[in-house]
């Protein structure tokens, strides 16, 4: 790779990694409160993107209070799931709630076939267009097919730079949320002992609710931005990302927000590196995700800033 | 009670047997190629509608949706033929389905014949399993005279879907003649339901490509089409009939401008036989628009079945089986049809471009 191709790909991970990101801060964030792993997370995200769809093409309303409705009802979707899915189910070992998440993730799929078919919807028209502008450094005008164009340079999508910006202050508002407010204090003695967070005085129901609205809230914003950056929107949509996500997780330690940005970065730029070094081998770029987990969970199970988990005795 | 249900339902099972002739449809109607089952699904119920009998009897249609899976394409063809007892099958539609729902065909003996199916594996050794379109031998041959001759390229970056027995067939054929043509040709490798192609791009932009062949199905095109864009290529992007849907304009949107592909068909092209102006005038009538490519070939595959049972004098499977084979000259939408003994029509591939959002039809090339 020559070294401009290998900037321009050090970019297209970096965008591509910033999703991931995105989609990791919601992932473990439930997990870390939880110990669930929320396989419904990616359908989550899909379902965000086919609501703004619906809302924007039905209702007529600006692209902007069609994600906040969107993102709002992606959190009613997570509390409802918990609801009817979850809760049930509190009790049971912790595998019965990974089964019934997997379950949840196939029928909420099924269910987008269903309600919306299975054709793509073009997500093109939805969003202000210039967020898929580009970006360009460097670069010079040439006269092409009778236009004036710019070859070259080092290019990238403004919703690269937006999707960067949103997880940033994504993070900080979990930060705040989750350790300056009281029901994230409730959500932290959760994660520590829920029977004596009940006896507190805490409706653990109510709080293991909302932590799956503001999972699953996290996804939509996900799903949108996804949505946006690549302009379809089709009801399995949100497996592969789902699981990327889910290996940025525990490749960043699994319950650590800061890790899992640190860790979808990192998938997305040696994702896109590999690609980049072995074009002969871009069919197996998912293959190559889960070797890097099946990696990660061999040599540091706690992955980058995890803690390794204590074993009561 | 339950005797009375059960005596009435096997009552009406047994009339509706033998009132109406089922054939099967079995399409992706959901999964990533559902645009192409939702048009061939359209042109099979408008011929339905306007040729609903044969041998004085009801053509009944047995929709099944095999997901675009290659598993879900063997367990439908396998339901159609022991629990629905079709006759003969409309499809299927993607050559990895039809290559895979073909073995239990040609197990049971029950004629598949597929709308769209190109890659020659679909008929190789096969008695059963016939197609009533082009095959990619030939349709690389006219992406490759269209990409050298008429767009004047000459180093080719060709994206293909390692998935799709469709893409990876037609890549090979489209290269045998670049190389004849004296092109050079390189290949980037994908799979189906990938997203981000900027990697591949990338690499193709620095190894100095002047013009894209994808060899895929609509999605991956619109969207390497995007990124195509974005990361600054202005040359030409040529696909195959993968690329004859509506979705491929409403997700690729400006970036799909300009791109030419070769197809089955296009309503813009001069009609050949009655076939076509009735289909195109009873579907401008019903739908307010034009009909697509995959429409037509519903509509034609339906009519090449029914003209089957027709010959064929009985709904004996076998007979029908074989009179499908001994189709000649049937005048259809899409051209004139022979099935060759190998189970192959030779057809001619329309070159349609991309303008302003519209498909335009460009030029004919004959075999």
């Amino acid at each position: 790779m020559d070294p401009k191709t290998l900037l321009q790909n050090f970019v297209n991970g970096l965008s591509l990694g910033s999703l991931y990101a995105l989609i990791a801060i919601g992932y473990t964030m439930v997990y870390g409160i939880l110990r669930l792993i929320n396989f419904a997370h990616g359908d989550i995200f899909m379902m965000a993107a086919y609501f703004t769809f619906f809302f924007v093409t039905l209702t007529q309303l600006p692209w902007y209070f069609a994600a906040i409705f969107a993102i709002a009802s992606a959190a009613v979707l997570g509390f409802g799931v918990d609801r009817i899915a979850y809760k049930p189910i509190r009790k049971a070992p912790r595998i019965s709630a990974l089964i019934t998440a997997i379950g949840v993730s196939f029928f909420l799929e099924s269910l987008a076939v269903v309600i919306f078919s299975g054709i793509p919807r073009s997500f093109r028209t939805i969003f202000p267009q210039f967020l898929n502008e580009m970006i360009i450094l460097g670069g010079h005008m040439e006269v092409k097919y009778g236009q004036e164009v710019i070859l070259g340079g080092i290019r990238f999508p403004i919703i690269s730079v937006v999707t960067l910006i949103v997880t940033a202050v994504a993070i900080v508002f979990l930060w705040w949320f989750i350790y300056k407010t009281k029901i994230g204090m409730a959500m932290r003695s959760v994660s520590v002992d829920i029977p004596t967070t009940s006896l507190m005085g805490v409706n653990v129901d109510r709080i293991i609710g909302m932590t799956f609205a503001l999972g699953s809230a996290l996804a939509g914003v996900g799903g949108i931005l996804w949505a946006v950056r690549y302009p379809q929107v089709w009801p399995y949509m949100g497996f592969i990302p789902g699981m990327k996500a889910f290996v940025a997780a525990v490749f960043g330690g699994i319950g650590s927000v800061p890790g899992a940005v640190m860790g979808g970065l990192i998938l997305g730029i040696t994702e896109v590196m590999m690609v980049g070094l072995f074009p002969g081998a871009a069919g197996y770029r998912d293959a190559f995700a889960f070797f890097i987990l099946i990696i990660i969970l061999s040599v540091k199970p706690s992955g980058l800033l995890g803690k390794p988990e204590l074993v009561k005795v | 009670m339950r005797k009375l249900v059960l005596i009435v339902l096997v009552v009406f099972l047994s009339v509706s047997a033998f009132s109406t002739i089922k054939v099967g449809a079995i399409l992706p109607m959901t999964g990533g190629v559902a645009a192409f089952g939702q048009m061939i699904w359209q042109g099979v119920q408008l011929a339905n509608e306007l040729f609903p009998q044969v041998l004085g009897q009801e053509i009944e249609i047995v929709l099944l949706d095999n997901n675009s899976d290659k598993v879900q394409a063997v367990n439908t063809t396998r339901r159609a033929i022991e629990q629905d007892k079709v006759v003969a099958i409309i499809g299927q539609v993607i050559s990895s389905n039809t290559i895979a729902g073909g073995t239990v065909a040609e197990e049971s003996g029950v004629a598949m014949v597929s709308p769209s199916s190109t890659n020659p594996l679909v008929t190789q050794d096969r008695k059963y399993v016939s197609r009533v379109c082009f095959s990619d031998p030939f349709q690389g041959v006219a992406a490759a005279l269209l990409a050298f001759n008429n767009m004047g390229a000459k180093n080719v970056a060709v994206f293909v879907d390692v998935e799709q027995d469709y893409a990876v067939g037609f890549a090979n054929f489209f290269k045998d003649t670049a190389i004849e043509l004296g092109g050079t040709v390189f290949y980037e490798y994908y799979k189906s339901g990938d997203q981000d192609f900027t990697a591949q791009i990338s690499d193709a932009l620095s190894k100095n490509a002047d013009a894209f062949f994808i060899p895929g199905y609509y999605q991956e095109i619109a969207l390497i089409a995007i990124q195509a864009r974005q990361l600054g290529f202005y040359d030409p992007i040529i696909a195959g009939d993968g690329a004859a849907v509506p979705e491929t304009i409403e997700i690729g949107g400006a970036a799909v401008n300009g791109l030419y592909f070769t197809t089955h068909y296009d309503s813009g092209s001069p009609a050949v036989t009655d076939n076509a102006k009735l289909f195109v005038e009873a579907y401008t009538k019903k739908y307010g628009e034009a009909p697509g490519t995959f429409t037509a070939l519903g509509f034609d595959t339906y009519l090449v079945i029914r003209d089957a049972i027709e010959r064929a004098g009985s709904t004996d499977r076998e007979a029908i089986a074989q009179a499908v084979r001994q189709t000649k000259d049937f005048p259809a939408v899409t051209g004139i049809i022979t099935i060759n003994e190998s189970g192959d029509a030779i057809k001619s591939v329309a070159i349609v471009k991309i303008e302003n959002g519209k498909f335009v039809y460009d030029t004919t090339i004959n075999p």
